[in-house]
């Protein structure tokens, strides 16, 4: 059988019964694809990647039609079952690396104790192990670095470390939550070529979080747009870029400031208004106040339709519309 | 960090010297010493011999920096009442003091560090509130009563420990307990409030997307880092500890140093009493200073600075 | 979420169970201290050697004139409790307005001025901490006689240390906000300023702490009067109530029991009271 790697469907979270952070999304990785989700902050990105590594903070509630990573159904596993999948088959890097890392420990040591917990390797080992991951992400002198404390190392040192130590027990997927986000400019750069590369070499399943756009352009394999907890579209980096279909979507890239393609009158670099937090119970499509093409039957229910090879939206229009994405 | 140090221990000095102003000024407050030590009986003659003898008839300054002179060498003169040298009464006390206090403490951590996890592992729980109860009713707990309560019960009753007394390692368990008690409160809390902080941290997350187990995400990670500020409290509690050793000391007719203050005071013997605030003052400060290192020590983020 | 967040407004369930509870404790001990007067059954110095010992009312043999049993002198217990409760939160009050004085004036200044004069400040408040409070106490009492306004004037000049330590911080947050800005330029004069616009502001922080050192000076009186250098008898204090029954508490246990309960449970109820003043006002205590 040859299951996707990461299954995601219809996942639902919601926080203390109040807030509906992801309304039934859908995500799956393939081995060696890179999968990216993209969409504006409060979107539900992060949350859709705690919830596949069960991670979610206490007092939320998950559910989903399908959850399977490699064909295991994640849905009902315990926390000492899945604590034998994380860091060693799936591994996470987050946003924060300047308090990711515990300021307690050297980087050796945080390293170290990866390997030892899942492949029981020596100490020796481990050390040789993160020794060559910290060359293999870009860090000279490993040897100095792994005798460090976390506040010894700058922003993008930390962030090398903490991509270093996910592939310390060669993971098959990598679930990467914005990690470009806290960094320097040139540093991103930096960081993002790494993790493509890694991805290539290593055949990771990668699932990638960014606002980025020009960077998904580069490295997608798959694009899924998340807004207000849902799915709003998904498909083929190509085909995403080439013909978006979902208002927002045509909003996000209308927003990239592409030479020469810059609307007139439009300000650059957002679409106005917010993401709104949405409640349980919540009914109809979450863009509508927003969107440029809203009318009455935006408060329905809202079909899901395929659009292309491999191209879903979450609209009610037809796939030809034209006209401005986001309000003007 | 050396000038830090530096810092500290040039702040330390003055306490030291203005404690031992204090002391000295507090021993001067009962008016005339030599009819205080002279006794109720005694003629104006013995007064006046009293005054020559303990060279109280020198004005009050050279006086002062006669005893600030001596003390700083470590002589603090000698009792009237037990007719020995000071230093040499308060250094035969003392292991008895430290003991307690050092037992009290380690009652007091085994105590503490496990009821702050728990309380803090089950925030909101009925096991969390249950915790805080315990800290409020320790605060609360008058500790010569407490003494008291257990020397009717784990004594007399269950005659598990004895009494009163110096003799043996188990004279200084139920003492210890109640001066446990005095610090529990503080040092729980403290675990308490460092856990929840710790575990809510981006670290531990970053443990548990490592697929670490329980207990060295509790242990290894969360509360290493929690432990930092509950060590370098406990060495200040240590400190408070050796101070409120007085009472314990004589409830349970422990020979201490509080115990030898207890005595003291009762017998207009100043300059043991003035003696023992100074070192108790000194040790306090030291402790302050050594929790400041410890800190220092085990956060590695304030070593290189 | 790393930050720490201290949370305000009105308390829910159990904490406002507990505050309560503590509310409740504190009013009976003051009613009781008001009215102790009215309320005793007995003269509380009133001795009768024929009566020594009698056992409280859930124990065999007692007497129905005597509630709580009397003491090693006949005294009726219960009006000796009653009577102790006026003792005890006559001293508590007294010595926290004696602290609060010293500490607020100290705390304000200090951190109002900031640079050199806040140093001083900071080096009193060290060198206070590093004073052992009892055997001073002791020391104090000890040395010129025991009386009510020598204990309450030595513990005063003892416990000021939290008010001053809260005060001075409370003060550096209120110290840049807009109001006293605006009063600094309105050409307000420095002590206008700290009386009619910081005091006002820190004042729910100061009543928080002022609960805590209550409950302190009360303990600390129980502690001296136990060690007998501290409320002269025959006044009935709690502490030297239990100090005078010591030798009976082996064999008559309640002797010790009673007043050592009344003295927790006030101890209690004023802990309980101020830590949900605490949560309400969103004060943090711990230096
Ligand atoms: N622990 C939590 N408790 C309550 N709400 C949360 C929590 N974490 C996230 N949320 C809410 O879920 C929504 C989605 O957040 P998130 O996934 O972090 O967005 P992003 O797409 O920027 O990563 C937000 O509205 C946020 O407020
Ligand atoms: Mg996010």
């Amino acid at each position: 059988m040859s299951a996707a790697l990461l299954e995601v469907e219809n996942l639902r979270v919601e926080f203390g019964g109040r807030i509906a952070a992801v309304r039934g999304a859908s995500v799956t990785v393939a081995r060696g694809e890179t999968h990216c989700l993209v969409g504006e902050s409060g979107c539900g990105k992060s949350v859709t990647a705690l919830a596949v590594m069960s991670l979610l903070a206490r007092g939320a509630r998950r559910s989903a039609d399908r959850l399977a990573f490699d064909g295991i159904d994640l849905r009902d596993m315990g926390e000492t079952a899945m604590s034998r999948l994380r860091g060693h088959r799936m591994a996470m890097i987050f946003q924060e690396p300047m308090t990711s890392l515990n300021p307690a420990y050297t980087v050796g040591s945080q390293m170290t104790e990866v390997l030892r917990r899942h492949k029981g390797a020596t100490r020796a080992a481990a050390t040789d192990r993160a020794a060559e991951l910290l060359g293999r992400v870009g860090i000279t002198a490993p040897g100095l670095r792994l005798g460090q404390f976390p506040h010894q190392l700058s922003g993008g040192l930390r962030q090398r470390v903490m991509i270093a130590m996910a592939l310390m027990c060669d993971p098959e997927l990598l679930v990467a939550d914005e990690p470009t986000t806290a960094l320097d400019v040139t540093v991103q750069a930096q960081i993002l070529r790494l993790l493509a590369t890694l991805q290539r070499d290593l055949g990771l399943g990668l699932l990638l979080i960014t606002h980025d756009l020009g960077v998904v352009a580069r490295v997608a394999h798959r694009v899924s747009v998340m807004y207000a907890g849902e799915v709003v579209e998904s498909a083929p980096t190509a085909e995403l870029f080439a013909a978006p279909r979902h208002p927002y979507t045509r909003g996000l890239l209308d927003c990239v400031p592409v030479p020469g393609k810059v609307a007139r009158n439009a300000p650059l670099g957002s679409i106005p208004g917010v993401v709104p937090r949405i409640a349980p119970g919540f009914a109809g499509c979450a863009f509508r106040d927003r969107c440029g093409q809203v009318n009455a039957s935006c408060a329905g229910i809202i079909p899901r339709r395929t659009v292309g090879a491999g191209h879903a939206m979450l609209c009610r229009l037809e796939p030809g519309w034209t006209g401005a994405g986001a309000t003007p | 960090m050396l000038r830090f140090l530096l810092r500290r221990l040039i702040v330390a000095v003055l306490v030291a010297a203005t404690v031992l102003t204090l002391a000295f000024v507090l021993t001067r407050l009962s008016g005339d010493l030599a009819i205080s030590i002279a006794g109720p009986n005694a003629t104006q003659q013995d007064v006046d011999a009293v005054r020559k003898a303990y060279g109280l008839d020198r004005p009050v300054v050279i006086q002062f920096f006669d005893w600030v002179g001596r003390a700083l060498l470590g002589d603090f003169g000698e009792s009237y009442f037990f007719k020995a040298r000071v230093a040499a009464l308060i250094g035969e006390r003392m292991p008895v003091t430290v003991s307690l206090g050092l037992t009290g403490l380690v009652i007091a951590l085994a105590i503490s560090l496990p009821m702050g996890v728990l309380a803090a592992v089950r925030e909101n729980t009925w096991a969390d509130r249950a915790v805080q109860a315990v800290a409020l009713l320790g605060q609360a707990m008058p500790s010569f009563w407490l003494g008291l309560i257990l020397m009717i019960t784990l004594g007399l009753h269950l005659g598990w420990l004895p009494i009163s007394g110096t003799g043996s390692w188990e004279h200084y368990v139920m003492p210890g307990i109640v001066l446990a008690f005095s610090a529990v409160p503080a040092l729980t809390r403290l675990t308490r409030a460092g856990m929840i902080q710790a575990l809510g941290s981006d670290y531990i997350r970053t443990a548990r997307a490592k697929g670490l187990s329980r207990a060295s995400i509790l242990l290894k990670h969360a509360l290493r880092n929690a432990a930092i500020p509950v060590v370098a409290i406990a060495a200040v509690q240590l400190g408070f500890m050796l101070g409120g050793s007085i009472v314990i000391e004589s409830v349970f007719a422990l020979h201490g140093v509080g115990f030898l203050a207890w005595e003291s005071i009762g017998k207009n013997d100043f300059p043991v009493v003035q003696a023992v605030v100074l070192v108790l003052a000194v040790i306090y400060v030291a402790l302050t200073m050594f929790a400041d290192i410890l800190n220092a020590v085990l956060d590695p983020r304030l070593r290189g600075a | 979420m790393s930050e720490a967040v201290v949370v305000s407004g009105p308390l829910r369930g159990w904490r406002s169970i507990a505050t309560w509870v503590g509310a409740v404790i504190v009013g009976l001990a003051v009613f009781c201290a008001l009215f102790a007067g009215w309320l005793v059954p007995h003269d509380p110095f009133q001795q009768d050697l024929t009566k020594r010992l009698l056992t409280p009312f859930w124990m065999e043999g007692h007497n129905p004139a005597h509630l709580l049993g009397t003491d090693q002198l006949g005294r009726d217990y219960l009006s000796r409790l009653i009577w102790g409760a006026r003792i005890s939160i006559l001293i508590g009050v007294t010595v926290t307005i004696v602290s609060a004085v010293i500490g607020i004036a100290m705390g304000v200044i200090g951190g109002y001025a900031g640079g050199k004069i806040d140093d001083m400040v900071l080096f009193a408040i060290t060198t206070r901490l590093s004073i052992p409070v009892v055997l001073v106490a002791l020391a104090v009492v000890g040395l010129m006689g025991s009386s009510l306004t020598l204990l309450v004037l030595t513990l005063g000049l003892l416990l000021w240390d939290r008010f001053a330590v809260v005060a001075r911080s409370t003060t550096m947050q209120v110290r840049n906000l807009d109001f006293v800005a605006a009063a600094w330029c309105a050409g307000s004069s420095r002590f206008h300023i700290l009386a009619r616009e910081i005091l006002p502001n820190i004042a729910s922080h100061l009543v928080v702490v002022a609960t805590l050192e209550i409950a302190l000076a009360i303990l600390l009186e129980a502690a001296l009067s136990f060690l007998g250098l501290g409320v002269p008898p025959p006044l009935p204090s709690w502490g030297l109530m239990i100090a005078e029954a010591k030798e009976y508490m082996f064999f008559s246990p309640w002797v010790i029991v009673i007043p050592g309960v009344a003295l927790f449970v006030l101890v209690l109820g004023i802990n309980l009271l101020g830590d949900g003043l605490r949560d309400m006002f969103g004060t943090r205590t711990d230096p």
